[in-house]
């Protein structure tokens, strides 16, 4: 087993969570008011965590480098929250949402995790109906749902395309009401900048106020990082600008493992690049492919012309057009999980029929479905005959209905009407199934400190299902961590505050303090958007979609000579102690330039293919992923040993006792 | 395109801002108004001088970080986007645009173009929330059927990304566009029928402290809401507040 425990309890899967909430150590309230815990991260894991342990009782400080917690990335999730309610009567279960995580992650996770994970789904949509979520409903008054990718049931709830942001709103709302109780101190505009350890527990960090440039000490009992993924490491992502690895880096550097940092998602349906310019990619929720028919011409004359804009892709008849989805996978359709999908518009695109000027696009269609949806509303409507015209117009009207949000966003952005021409789109880097290691509890390998939500690597193995996310997140924050980390507390209710003048926090804001002066003494010739573009292409070109093992070693050798170049040449205006948003953004280009040499070494040493992570030498003839369970059926988790590059390896071996391990197939 | 830039620089809450001009180059009409100002950015740093600090984060109209008054417009000339979804092609070559910060009493200039909207939060700490744990223990979700209209309704309330962009677009710089968002979505729902009495008047008597001033109904915020958040919410926010007052 070597030195990683996951503390799985034992006991059949359906017993094991209630087993262990019952065999766990718990904190009385008279006891939970005396101790301290730091929550890093307002998203749906943070902030939900940062709630229910106020409610608690728990003295909560939550930390967030926005300007409120309301407006962590969580927000941009668009298309729903998966829960085995089974209102539908579709054959729904805990076991079956389950078994379609692991499945999806293409069994590189962990049965307790998961099962857990499907066992509290239920009770989150409870929860957010109770907090005034307003989730999409029937006209008989109850929730309604709609399907994801690689699943064969409806079990997504949603708020239009804005469900993350009503989950997040609903977390933020209990954060309010435990603020308003004085129960939270929320510091806002403030980011770690260290983690402090004393006698090797997590015991406080290091924070920069974000508007004064003060460096500020606080302590805890315990650590949260809530801080979200890493998806930024390769500059164009749909991640949020400020989105970053610190928090997490920064625990790593000072013992947290970090698990498969390889295993990164790229999402099959975002807007295409349109230039050098861009800063940023946007999602068209996968909640679309529902509905749109992804495709491209099947003549390399046709997508050539459409390229130039000499053809219309209206224009082109239908046994023209290739909808290989459809064709390769005639199970799940359009429906297939988001790698699969990815790696075949990638296919597609590489052999020449992408769409767009760059040549990196495909077509994804709501023609039939207007055409559907518009006879239906028409029969329910009770029109007789009604013409083509009409039956366009009331089929707009319900993706409209349904997708409104979207499809303006997608035609502010380019300028083109998706209800008379087909969408464009492109994969894009997304979520970072990758993070810290942790075990069942959520503790990390440095005791007292937790991570929860997308920062920990814990539920969706090599790929995440589509609306897993905001399950996950608002699960171990509401539902997992608040228990879980009673135990380790227990031990700590005589302890009183912990002081902030030791000698750690000394050390620890003096290297925070170095390390920002390193920064500012750089001899200035280029900024930090030049090192994070050139990181990005580097990642994104070698170790994106398709990796090998040619380009994984340069890789790894160009981001090393990357950060040696930035830590001489970086230019950054204006001082610490003041708001610097120059500063800031190179103390988080500086760790993503550590992370993406580990992300390189770890998808180097992975020798199979496996979710998100594809290695061209490990297919097979039909070019599917070629997985190798009997080499690499583990956990990777590396311990930071200095450089990147000598980052040791540890094995967590995943155990599969109710599954059966098979080649993922949704043809 | 080439364009000229007026733009508030300040160098922090007590210092006085001023309009600065700036000529910028190569502007393409696919650009969001957020890169044109990154190129912007780039240019000045190389030239070793401080860039211009602006509040943005997801750039996909959804976080409500960013902010800009643009050409006297919260968000600029375009209708239901934010200014991290405006693009370049809404604007001509050779054209002046003036970019300042949001301006209100209760929306302080922190830097540049950057303003303190934790005035937002602390209304919404008053009582934007319905008071129940979030343990999990609670009834099925499908226990209390609700109207579909209702919830359709709850949720147009609820899309308010909490930007400012009303308060910014209101010549009294009211905030009942947004407080009346968060008062609907709960009023509207069964869940929030409980404390609607008290929501209201906290919420209400928060958004008073803050230093906003009231509405006088010309309709303004509406108009300039990138999420086209109805007045009907601020017709029923005062009602929900008369009907507190006399339950008392």
């Amino acid at each position: 087993m070597g030195i990683l425990d996951s503390k799985i309890p034992s006991g059949p899967l359906a017993d094991k969570w209630t087993k262990h909430k019952n065999d766990i150590n718990l904190v009385n309230p008279a006891n939970k008011r005396n101790i301290d815990v730091i929550v890093v991260g307002t998203g749906l894991a943070g902030g939900a965590a940062a709630a229910t342990l106020a409610e608690l009782g728990y003295n909560v400080k939550t930390f967030c480098y926005q300007d409120s917690p309301r407006r962590a990335h969580s927000i941009a999730a668009q298309g729903g929250i998966n829960a085995a309610k089974n209102y539908q009567g579709d054959g729904d279960s805990n076991y079956r949402l389950f078994y379609d995580t692991i499945k999806g992650g293409d069994y590189r996770s962990r049965e307790g995790n998961v099962y857990r994970l499907a066992e509290v789904s239920g009770n989150i949509i409870d929860q957010c109906v109770a907090q005034g979520v307003p989730f999409a409903r029937e006209y008989g008054g109850m929730l309604d749902n709609r399907s994801f990718g690689g699943v064969l049931v409806s079990r997504t709830f949603y708020a239009k395309g804005q469900t993350g942001q009503q989950l997040l709103l609903g977390a933020y709302s209990a954060m309010n009401r435990q603020i308003n109780r004085g129960k939270i101190q929320a510091y806002n505009r403030h980011e770690m900048m260290d983690l402090v350890l004393v006698d090797g527990k997590a015991r406080g960090i290091i924070a920069r106020d974000l508007v004064s440039g003060e460096i500020e000490r606080h302590s805890a009992h315990a650590v949260v990082l809530a801080t979200g993924g890493y998806g930024n490491v390769f500059f164009l992502s749909t991640n949020a600008m400020g989105s970053n690895v610190m928090a997490a880096w920064r625990a790593h550097r000072k013992g947290a493992f970090f698990a498969n940092p390889c295993f990164t998602q790229i999402h099959p349906t975002c807007i295409p690049v349109s230039g050098d310019h861009q800063s940023k990619l946007t999602l068209m929720s996968e909640s679309l492919r529902n509905d749109g028919r992804i495709w491209v011409p099947k003549k390399m004359e046709d997508a050539i012309a459409i390229r130039e804009g000499r053809l219309k892709p209206t224009e082109l008849a239908e046994e023209d057009r290739d909808y290989y989805l459809e064709r390769r996978y005639p199970a799940f359709g359009n429906l297939v999980p988001r790698d699969v999908a990815s790696r075949a518009a990638k296919e597609r695109c590489d052999a020449g029929f992408g769409v767009n000027k760059t040549g990196e696009a495909v077509f994804l269609d709501f023609a039939s479905a207007i055409e559907r949806y518009g006879k239906e509303k028409a029969l329910t409507s009770g029109l007789k005959n009604p013409d083509k015209a009409t039956i366009t117009k009331l089929g707009e009207e319900v993706v409209e209905a349904k997708y409104g949000n979207l499809f303006q966003m997608y035609e502010k952005i380019v300028d083109q009407n998706p209800y008379k021409t087909p969408m464009m789109i492109y994969p894009a880097v997304h979520y970072t199934m990758g993070g810290l290691w942790v075990d069942y509890n959520l503790q990390t390998t440095i005791p007292g400190c937790y991570a929860a939500g997308e920062a920990n690597f814990s539920d969706h193995g090599a790929n995440r299902l589509g609306a897993s996310a905001l399950m996950q997140g608002l699960a171990d924050g509401y539902f997992v961590l608040p228990y879980t980390i009673g135990d380790y507390l227990s031990d700590d209710i005589r302890t009183g505050a912990i002081p902030t003048d030791s000698k750690e926090f000394d050390e620890a804001e003096k290297q925070v303090r170095d390390r920002m002066e390193k920064l500012m003494g750089g001899s200035g010739i280029h900024s930090v958007d030049y090192y994070h573009k050139k990181l990005g292409k580097i990642m994104w070109n070698k170790c994106g979609m398709a990796r090998n093992e040619k380009e994984l070693k340069e890789a790894i050798k160009e981001i090393s000579d990357l950060r040696k170049d930035f830590w001489e040449n970086v230019k950054i205006p204006g001082s610490i102690d003041s708001k610097n948003q120059e500063l800031e953004k190179a103390g988080r280009v500086a760790d993503f330039l550590e992370l993406g040499e580990l992300f390189a070494k770890d998808a180097l040493h992975r020798n199979e293919s496996c979710g998100g992570h594809f290695r061209e030498e490990y297919q097979t003839e039909e070019g599917e992923a070629l997985r190798d369970d009997e080499n690499f059926k583990y956990v990777a988790a590396w311990e930071y040993k200095g450089e990147p590059k000598d980052a040791e390896l540890h094995k967590e071996d995943l155990v599969y006792e109710n599954i059966e391990l098979k080649t993922r197939s949704y043809k | 395109m080439k364009l000229h830039l007026k733009i508030w620089r300040q160098k922090d809450a007590s210092t006085p801002g001023k309009i600065v001009d700036y000529t910028l180059d190569g502007v393409e009409g696919d650009m969001s108004f957020l890169e044109m100002l990154d190129i912007l950015n780039e240019e000045l740093v190389s030239k070793g001088e401080e860039p211009v600090e602006f509040d943005h984060d997801c750039r996909e109209g959804i976080c409500g970080t960013c902010s800009l008054q643009i050409n006297g417009e919260p968000h600029g000339p375009d209708r239901l986007v934010t200014t991290c979804q405006l693009h370049m092609r809404k604007f001509n070559d050779g054209d002046t645009i003036v970019i300042e910060p949001f301006r209100a009493k209760a929306f302080p200039v922190i830097k540049d173009l950057i303003v303190d909207r934790s005035a937002f939060d602390r209304i919404q700490q008053a009582g934007g929330y319905i008071s129940v744990n979030t343990s999990g223990n609670t009834i099925d979700a499908n226990t209390i059927p609700i109207n579909k209209y209702d919830a359709d309704e709850a949720m147009d309330a609820a899309t308010c990304i909490g930007c400012g962009a009303c308060v910014a677009a209101c010549k009294n710089a009211s905030a009942m566009l947004f407080t009346s968002a968060k008062v609907s979505q709960f009023a509207l729902l069964p869940q929030g029928r409980v404390e609607a009495v008290e929501r209201v008047q906290n919420m209400v008597r928060q958004m008073d402290l803050e230093g906003f001033g009231n509405c006088t109904n010309t309709g303004a915020c509406e108009v300039e809401c990138p999420k086209g958040i109805s007045l009907t919410n601020i017709a029923r926010m005062n009602r929900e507040y008369l009907s507190a007052t006399l339950k008392g």
